[in-house]
């Protein structure tokens, strides 16, 4: 019997969902090259003749992530439509309607409970094609319920971040998405728990400006772009080209911004590794290495301070070392 | 010489009759010119109260933006004594934007904080318009946590368009130094009390309004983005800005209403400009009020009931 209810099982069909004849072929946007759809499928959307790392759905990036695909969804509680009764060109119930038609689904972030690396882990994945993957109350109380159930489950926390930001329809309502996700997520790490922020292309503005930055570890995908003003309004606000690679991942690991450049097919087993180290403080060592050589300790006194403190002070330790998931 | 905006137009012809009336009667002898003067007076000032009760959303922005509004400094030198500025965020420079220091409200120690916008024009270079980079986020940090080394609550005031679009800016880290200013209101164990006073633009006011308790000037302005930026995104024009303002609910009465802000202090009749003494003291005395409601709470039981405040926020319908 599996530990996990409502597991969602992998789809196969990871592109387009029409099959007409017009989408069997997707040009790279960074090469050019005509890609065929079920190479693209295989390769998580990277492109096999340059690399580029194209967009995921929420859902795509959940089954990229879970061991062998396998996770449970879980709900995100709904909270009040439209506070603002907000309205530009169209009503925002109906752009909302529209969204959530097209990206089948309620939010623009969904997480799911699984094992990566076989540690237990809750990953909420931010959907860029679902209103630019804006963060409203609803996708805040998503990150919120994510991080609180990874407490309840003794796991990990990560989240993906794809997003442009905080949701201008809900306003403030939206903006204040930013101390909630930090809130839930200091509770988190207070609970000696990781939190690992994956930053894909694109994350900007209040996004980036909170939970996306605030990782114990922080993984980019090659070539996203991240920052917090987006680089039309940078160039606006001075006037000058911008420099070469700016907001790029690869120009953030360069700045310190962020940990690592990971690739997509990497990104798995990296996440796995982290989780692990982090999580596992001693496992067996590799059966092909030699046997460590043994640590000659010299003898303490009988009476020596160390030898009566040892014991009380591994203990005092004992609460800030996250323990091993059952 | 008074600043008008542009719908004080009329107030503006009225008022600068009554100077002109006021001058010809210390010039003339004529007598009847008093009586005109007084009535003339009444006028502007009931067309001002008129103006003032029922600004719309673009207008109070105008207000909130006004040049001759306190800023942040006015506000230390009206209410803090002792004030002891302290700069740098010891790692990459100051940030003339975020001013910040210690000092004694009303004989009690607290660390001051705020985004300073400048007055005269080499003023408003020297802070940057008040907008931060990342140095002035981490300075913040780095005081924030002094204060709850010493037991200093700590006060904010928030007046900015919003954290600095730049490429230093973006190289050094903006949205991390937010990140972290917010997880750091988020965690010292003292008061924190946040006064809008005028602009709070975005992430870069957030980074210094997750209080305790939130307070925001009558006619002052809060909002995830500006009706400008918001106008040429949502409704792909730049003059629709009023509109915007409008459709985005970021006036003080909103924010209130929204259990964002958790109060509203009154401005004087024709705005916080037109009176900035008697605005800082409501702010100042405002300001005391909060302070005593926190003076008996646990360091714990402050710190989770903040966490909690801002973690319902929006999760009840209004």
């Amino acid at each position: 019997m599996s530990w996990l209810t409502n597991r969602v099982l992998p789809k196969i069909g990871l592109g387009r969902r029409k099959d007409g004849p017009d989408n069997l072929w997707e040009k790279c946007r960074a090469c050019g090259q005509m890609v065929f759809h079920r190479d693209l499928e295989q390769s998580f959307r990277v492109c096999p003749h340059c690399d580029h790392h194209m967009r995921l759905t929420a859902s795509q990036r959940l089954e990229l992530l879970f061991d062998d695909g396998v996770f449970e969804r879980l709900k995100t509680p709904q909270p009040p439509m439209d506070p603002l009764k907000f309205k530009d060109s169209r009503r925002y119930p109906d752009q909302i309607k529209d969204a959530r038609s097209a990206a089948e689904a309620d939010f623009a972030v969904e997480a799911g409970l699984g094992r990566i690396g076989g540690q237990s882990v809750v990953v909420a994945a931010q959907n860029f094609f679902f209103m630019g993957g804006s963060v409203s109350p609803g996708e805040g109380e998503a990150i919120v319920a994510a991080a609180e159930r990874a407490v309840q489950e003794d796991a990990a926390l990560i989240v993906c971040a794809a997003s442009g930001g905080m949701r201008m329809q809900e306003g403030i309502l939206s903006l204040m998405q930013m101390p909630r996700t930090t809130v839930a997520i200091q509770r988190l790490k207070e609970k000696g728990l990781p939190y690992i922020s994956v930053l894909t292309d694109p994350t900007t503005g209040g996004t980036t400006a909170s939970f996306a930055m605030i990782g114990d570890v922080a993984i980019a995908e090659p070539g996203a772009l991240i920052g917090f003003a987006g680089p039309r309004v940078i160039e606006q606000t001075i006037r000058e080209q911008l420099p070469d690679g700016f907001q790029r991942a690869e120009y953030l690991l360069e700045h310190g911004m962020v940990d690592m450049v990971v690739h997509r097919h990497e990104l798995a087993d990296t996440l796995g590794r982290i989780l692990s180290l982090m999580r596992e403080p001693v496992v067996a060592p590799p059966a092909s290495l030699p046997p460590p050589e043994p640590v000659v300790i010299p003898e303490p006194d009988a009476d020596s301070e160390l030898m009566n403190t040892e014991p009380d002070s591994a203990e005092d330790d004992a609460g800030e070392v996250p323990e091993k998931s059952s | 010489m008074q600043t008008y905006l542009d719908f004080e137009k009329p107030l503006a012809e009225l008022e600068g009759k009554v100077r002109e009336l006021q001058h010809l009667a210390q010039t003339n002898e004529a007598t009847d010119i008093d009586a005109e003067v007084d009535t003339l007076r009444g006028k502007a000032s009931k067309l001002l109260a008129d103006t003032y009760k029922t600004l719309t959303p673009w207008q109070k922005t105008q207000v909130a933006r006004h040049p001759e509004r306190p800023h942040t400094s006015h506000y230390i030198d009206a209410l803090i004594t002792d004030f002891t500025p302290l700069a740098g965020d010891r790692s990459y420079g100051d940030d003339k934007a975020l001013i910040g220091g210690m000092g004694r409200f009303r004989g009690r120690s607290v660390m001051i904080l705020g985004t300073e916008k400048g007055h005269s024009t080499e003023g408003r270079v020297k802070h940057n318009f008040g907008m931060a980079r990342p140095e002035g986020y981490r300075k913040a940090q780095r005081l924030m946590r002094m204060a709850e080394r010493f037991g200093m609550p700590i006060l904010t005031f928030v007046d900015t368009a919003g954290a600095y679009p730049g490429v230093g800016a973006e190289e050094r880290g903006q949205a991390e130094a937010i990140a972290r200013s917010v997880e750091v209101c988020l965690n010292v164990k003292v008061p924190i009390i946040a006064v809008i006073i005028g602009e709070g633009g975005s992430g870069g006011a957030v980074a210094l309004a997750v209080g305790d308790r939130v307070m925001m000037l009558e006619h002052s302005i809060y909002s995830v983005i500006s009706p400008e930026a918001c106008s040429s995104i949502l409704f792909k024009t730049s003059d629709r800005a009023i509109d915007a303002a409008e459709a985005l609910k970021l006036t003080a009465q909103d924010l209130k209403r929204l259990r964002v802000a958790d109060q509203v202090i009154p401005e004087p009749v024709g705005g916080a400009h037109r009176d900035a003494a008697a605005t800082m003291m409501r702010v100042g005395d405002a300001i005391a009020d909060a302070l005593s409601m926190f003076r008996d709470m646990a360091d714990d039981q402050l710190l989770e009931r903040r966490r909690d405040k801002f973690l319902t926020i929006g999760r009840m319908p209004v």
